[in-house]
């Protein structure tokens, strides 16, 4: 086994809550394995040493020093490498001396308490057997000046090599590396002070070493990344040759010397060496041009408006830009023959940019969105012209193609549809948008007034699945033959092949998976090729379809009666729910969005946007970190404004009943006698053979038989949306509308998830002990749970009924139930409560017919019905 | 107090830079071959104790102490110029597995008495060989670096504290009597850390340094100590203690062993020591290595300048160090070499810092 070694040391500094934000979250929530993966990582990566420090008001940094050390002494990946036990807190270091077998180094320690304090640390530092970082810092405090900087090291040496028989080849000072450009005159040395120290000790101070934490440097360009890597590349390009050992330094946020452009590494060497007087302001003036990367062009202030108007409208679509859009496209116009030619040419132009970049990858969503806000408000400026002109000459419309749109009826979820209309209209196609919960009827006799060439479907809850097979079937009926386009959340490309497509085969039906998606399907539908396309498509849901049916046949179900043998029995039959503080129903009028706002979990309303990935990674993302980073910070300005303008009003309504198992159902009472019954919640079994010991689960499986409680409840988050929704279409700011959307979506799980919180702790009081992070709850690591109808641990809507009635109403709740039972608004959640601590989440899968017929006659419903509510889980 | 004994460890310093030492052998392994019963081990003192005591080989200081010193007095016999006291186990938390953590300290105090005792009758009737007296720490039942909760890799059934304290109480007990310490048969680093933070803690309480030797334990032939360090990792993280000596012993043979003690030989600035097991064991647990294989395979250690002192461990007979006594006899040393400082750092693996110096 041959020695590590190495010239210069970059010591990782992700494991330090102080370095990274993410770090100091999992720290907090004390997701140990999580924070592990961290330190594995860097050693993966190649951190030679590991610094890790657990300094912050949040923290017991003893406690949690201890047993971070102690876990990964047990992950001999991380362990392998020498640790760096970062604290300013002695008994913190101290801690994590004790948990280190190997020889790690302590950063760190210093004279700022006085030469006792000093040597009495530094004699443990060295009776545990570890190196020590020693700060420039004495009594009077930190050292800036070279002088003195090499003064205190030198103090520091001597009493160390001379009074204590400290090694010298374990002693690493840390000079100091100070912020350099602050705008402070006197800062503007301390890199250049920094060197000059560095170079001191290493002719004068022998075997010494030296270390520095280097991203202090440039913290005055906070926010401003590439230049900060800049900063942080040039400064080690000198210190380096003066002495400087090692550096605290994200090694991923280091930029290559070389590749630093001309203009920005002299400025930055300006700076860094302190060679001439100006050099912080020069630096700034460039400093805008490289914030966020690649983004140079966003920043580069008032230039564009110096390009012609043609480059300028280009500019402020592909930026979207809307501060001057009016008056451009008004220049545009006075120079264009016909207003006509304003939209045909460099509108068009700037938006067959933003979607070329769209479709390369280069730019995301939420920027394609706010492109076409500026688009919108230019033609909106151009229309009265196009009118009158229109008038005046008697001309027809003219477009790309034209899409009807339309949630169908039953369903009120329409923020992916206004997406990919707003997608398409950037695309030059013109699209009719019908709105939420439309009959077949009425989008029938839209496309066809307006001639459409296509019609696009949208729905999120199943029931609407049956509703776009009926519109299917109605335009095969009325011998309709143009395409038929599909999506929304509870789509699929196999429902779409095996329920839809079958019932229309005059025209192309085509599943389209998101709004990205979107363009090139109807740009091919309405190109020559459309033909073959279609074709194409037909052989592959006939593919899908066969694969599908084959697949079916296959999986063996278990009849009702064997799979109610097979019931999951609960195990602490001894655990008795506590009483909750009150029976019957209680209303939340008006409820505080502010409490209810640390609730969001923001990875789902990342994906509506088509961003992927995991909050808050993905603000950091390589590709799209920039659009999550500008959405985000739209997003957060419009939250503050729609809980502190009250642009939505919150309402809660919850609910604890007495209830007690009835096979598979749960059976409610009017009070704590259990003698009269108020109502019932049917439940369906999973019918899928299970192997041995594996239940086959239902909801009512989880109540206690010896007497227990069913909570209910609905939140919404939306009343009074429509009206702010409406208002910005009007205004054209489809990028407001849906962010605004998006938002109250969001904010309406996140009070389901406080509102739950306060149920198992305060109302039912079944939950005590640490308050449940944030993370946790999104994983659903709490004890019991909510499921609501129409999702998979009971799929059948029509229970949604019973709740609401048991609830009371809309009155109660301020939520309606469509004709599939939807809620509306949109942004409301409604289900029921569990507590037992084994309850837990299922999918209830396919049921057969026995099941069916049986959950029927228990609900006193109409087989035919109760098929029709099942029909996506029936397997036959 | 000023210690008695200082001119031993005088002569100990002189003679290893003339000849390699020669350590004694197995006091287990011979204690073991008197077939002790349980009412031997609990004597007149502890007849009544409440729980089994058969095997707590520590314990026969206090009930069969003339054993004892016969096992000593075999190993000097055959030429061995140090002997290490019988406290293996005799600190607070292993004693603790038969009650008895409030006698650790009698057991320890006298161990170290009686061997003080044979070794000085020895060294008045051999003075051109004084012999001196190892206080022996063994390792502890448990260990600070692994957790004993599969489930739970956080946690340790042992704090550092608490180790320390045990051993601190062990070597107030021992000091007195001994010529230096022996912190041996070490699987985890950590505890041993907390070993030389004891010493050095009793040594700043007393106002003497008493001399140390470290020996790890290389489990198998990975390289590694059951705590997962390589041997040069292992020294890098105990080599603030200054020893006087660093080596390996128990769990390999002489055959096994060999890579791993040539390693430490070049890497370590101090003397080496080595007692490696009379072989692996048999199908019986037995130790089965005679006394002249080992002795050859040891031997030429020492002639390449592997090593300072020499030994045995589990199975090493008094035949066995005999010997080796004799193979050794008239060979040079090794020099410890001269090693260029460097910030060296370790985690399971050694790290240096080169690069210049500017």
């Amino acid at each position: 086994m041959s020695t590590q070694s190495a010239n210069f040391i970059n010591i990782g500094e992700r494991t330090n809550v102080a370095g990274s934000a993410k770090f100091k979250r999992l720290i907090v929530e004390r997701e140990f394995e999580q924070a592990l993966a961290i330190a594995l990582q860097q050693v993966e990566n190649g951190a030679q040493i590991i610094d890790i420090n657990m300094d912050d008001g949040l923290i017991d940094g003893v406690e949690v020093m201890t047993t971070y050390l102690n876990l990964i002494a047990s992950e001999p990946d991380i362990s392998r490498v020498p640790i760096m036990i970062d604290s300013s807190k002695w008994e913190v270091i101290e801690a994590g001396l004790k948990c280190v077998q190997g020889k790690a180094v302590v950063n760190s320690i210093s004279m700022k308490e006085g030469e006792a304090e000093f040597l009495k640390h530094a004699r443990k530092v060295r009776q545990y057997g570890a190196a020590a970082v020693i700060m420039a810092f004495d009594e009077q405090g930190q050292a800036e000046t070279a002088e003195h900087k090499f003064e205190i090291c030198k103090r520091a040496y001597d009493l160390l090599t001379q009074k204590i028989d400290f090694p010298p080849e374990d002693i690493i000072f840390d000079p100091n590396i100070f912020a350099v450009a602050t705008g402070i005159e006197e800062h503007n040395n301390y890199a250049v002070a920094f060197f000059d120290a560095c170079k001191r000790i290493k002719a004068e101070l022998p075997h010494a070493r030296i270390s520095g934490g280097l991203s202090n440097v440039s913290f005055a360009f906070r926010g401003n990344n590439m230049l900060r890597e800049a900063m942080h590349s040039v400064f080690l390009y000198h210190a380096i040759p003066a002495g400087l050992d090692m550096a605290i330094v994200n090694a991923g946020q280091l930029a290559i010397y070389d590749d630093i452009p001309d203009d920005l590494r002299e400025r930055v060497e300006d700076v860094i060496l302190n060679r001439r007087p100006d050099a912080t302001d020069r630096l700034l003036d460039i400093a805008d041009n490289y914030r966020g990367g690649k983004s140079k062009a966003k920043v580069e202030d008032e230039k564009w408006r110096e390009g012609t108007v043609g480059e300028r409208l280009s500019h402020a679509l592909v930026r979207g830009i809307s501060k001057y859009i009016v008056e451009d496209t008004e220049e545009a116009r006075l120079e264009a023959k016909r207003p006509l030619h304003v939209i045909e040419g460099p509108l068009m132009d700037g938006m067959g940019v933003v979607g070329d970049l769209f479709g390369a990858g280069k730019m995301f969503l939420p920027q394609v969105v706010k492109s076409a806000r500026v688009m919108k408000q230019a033609v909106a400026h151009l229309m009265p012209y196009m009118d009158a002109e229109k008038e005046a000459l008697g001309l027809v419309d003219q477009s790309n193609g034209r899409i009807v749109m339309a949630t169908v009826k039953g369903d009120v979820h329409d923020i992916g549809k206004n997406i990919v209309g707003v997608v398409l209209q950037c695309n030059g196609y013109e699209v009719i948008d019908l709105g939420v919960l439309v009959p077949c009827e009425k989008i029938l006799e839209a496309a066809r007034e307006h001639k459409a060439d296509m019609i696009g479907l949208s729905g999120l809850i199943t029931p609407s699945l049956d509703e776009m097979v009926y519109v299917a079937s109605e335009m095969q009926r009325l011998k309709m033959d143009i395409p038929l386009l599909i999506g929304g959340a509870t789509t699929s490309k196999i429902h779409t092949a095996v329920k839809i497509e079958p019932a229309y085969d005059a025209g192309t039906i085509v599943y389209v998976a998101d709004a990205s998606r979107a363009v090139g399907v109807v740009g091919t539908l309405l190109g020559d090729g459309a033909k073959t396309y279609g074709q194409d498509i037909r052989v592959e849901y006939k593919k899908a379809r066969e694969t599908h049916l084959r697949g079916q046949t296959k999986k063996k179900r278990a009849n009702i009666a064997k799979a109610r043998a097979n019931k999951y029995q609960l195990k602490d039959t001894k655990y008795v729910p506590p009483t909750p503080i009150f029976l019957g129903v209680k209303t939340f009028v008006d409820y505080d969005l502010a409490k209810v706002r640390d609730y969001i979990d923001w990875t789902p309303f990342f994906a509506t946007w088509e961003l992927k990935g995991r909050y808050p990674a993905i603000l950091e993302n390589n590709v799209y970190g920039e659009a999550a980073r500008d959405l985000f910070k739209d997003a957060q300005a419009m939250l503050d404004k729609i809980i502190a303008g009250k642009w939505v009003t919150a309402q809660a309504t919850i609910g604890f009943w007495p209830a007690s198992p009835d096979g598979d159902d749960m059976k409610l009472y009017t009070d704590e006698t259990r003698q009269t019954p108020l109502a019932t919640f049917h439940t369906l079994r999973q019918q899928i053979e299970k192997s041995e010991g594996k239940p086959n689960y239902a909801l009512s499986d989880f109540l206690n038989p010896e007497g227990d409680y069913v909570g209910g409840f609905c939140v919404t988050a939306g009343l009074g949306e429509q009206g702010r929704i409406e208002a910005y279409k009007q205004d054209k700011d489809d990028y407001s509308a849906i962010l605004f959307q998006s938002l109250t979506d969001r904010l309406a799980e996140a009070m389901a998830e406080h509102m739950h919180e306060r149920v198992r702790r305060e109302f039912w009081g079944y939950e005590s002990g640490a308050h449940t992070s944030s993370e946790d709850l999104i994983a659903e690591k709490y004890v019991g749970i909510r499921p609501a109808p129409g999702y998979p641990a009971q799929p059948d809507h029509t229970e949604k009924t019973t709740l609401f009635e048991l609830l009371g109403g809309e009155d109660a709740t301020g939520v309606q139930l469509t004709e599939s039972l939807a809620m509306t608004p949109a942004s409301s959640v409604s289900g029921l409560y569990l507590s037992h601590p084994e309850s837990l989440y299922f999918g209830v899968g396919k049921i057969e017919k026995d099941q069916v017929e049986d959950y029927a006659k228990r609900k006193g419903m109409p087989m035919r019905e109760a098929e029709r509510w099942l029909a996506p889980i029936l397997n036959y | 107090m000023p210690k008695k004994n200082l001119n031993v460890w005088t002569h100990i310093e002189a003679a290893i830079k003339n000849r390699v030492l020669v350590l004694d052998g197995a006091m287990g392994t011979m204690l073991q071959g008197y077939k002790l019963s349980e009412q031997d081990f609990r004597g007149e003192q502890f007849a009544d104790w409440p729980s089994l005591v058969q095997g707590n080989n520590d314990l026969l200081s206090l009930t069969k102490p003339d054993i004892v010193r016969a096992v000593h007095e075999t190993f000097l016999s055959v030429g061995a110029d140090l002997i290490e006291t019988n406290t293996f186990n005799a600190n607070r938390i292993n004693q603790a597995e038969y009650g008895m953590q409030d006698h650790a300290d009698e057991m320890s105090n006298a161990s170290a008495k009686l061997a003080r005792a044979v070794a000085d009758e020895w060294s008045e009737k051999t003075p051109d060989k004084p012999r001196a007296i190892l206080g022996a720490l063994g390792p502890l039942n448990k260990t600070l670096s692994l957790s004993p909760k599969v489930e739970d890799a956080g946690y340790r059934a042992v704090t550092f504290d608490e180790v320390v304290g045990a051993y601190k109480s062990q070597i107030l007990a021992m000091f007195d009597e001994v010529d230096a310490f022996l912190v041996e048969t070490v699987f985890d680093t950590l505890n041993c850390k907390a070993a030389i933070f004891a010493l050095k803690d009793v040594f700043a309480e007393k106002g003497q340094e008493l001399p140390i030797l470290i020996s790890g334990t290389i489990t198998d032939r990975s390289g590694r100590t059951l705590s997962g360090q390589t041997t040069e990792a292992f020294w890098t993280s105990i080599a603030h203690a200054k020893p006087f000596a660093v080596g390996l012993n128990c769990a390999l043979g002489a055959e096994e062993l060999r890579p791993y003690i040539q390693v430490l030989s070049k890497i370590s600035d101090t003397y080496v020591l080595a007692y490696p097991n009379a072989g692996l064991p048999n199908a019986f647990g037995e130790y089965d290595q005679t006394p002249e294989e080992m002795a050859a395979l040891v031997a030429s250690w020492a002639e390449e300048k592997m090593v300072n002192i020499l030994g045995g461990c589990c199975g090493s007979t008094p035949e066995h160090i005999g010997a080796i006594a004799r193979n050794i006899e008239g060979i040079n040393p090794r020099t410890p070499p001269k090693i260029a400082p460097a910030l060296r750092l370790s985690g399971l693996e050694p790290f240096m810092l080169a690069g210049s110096l500017t």
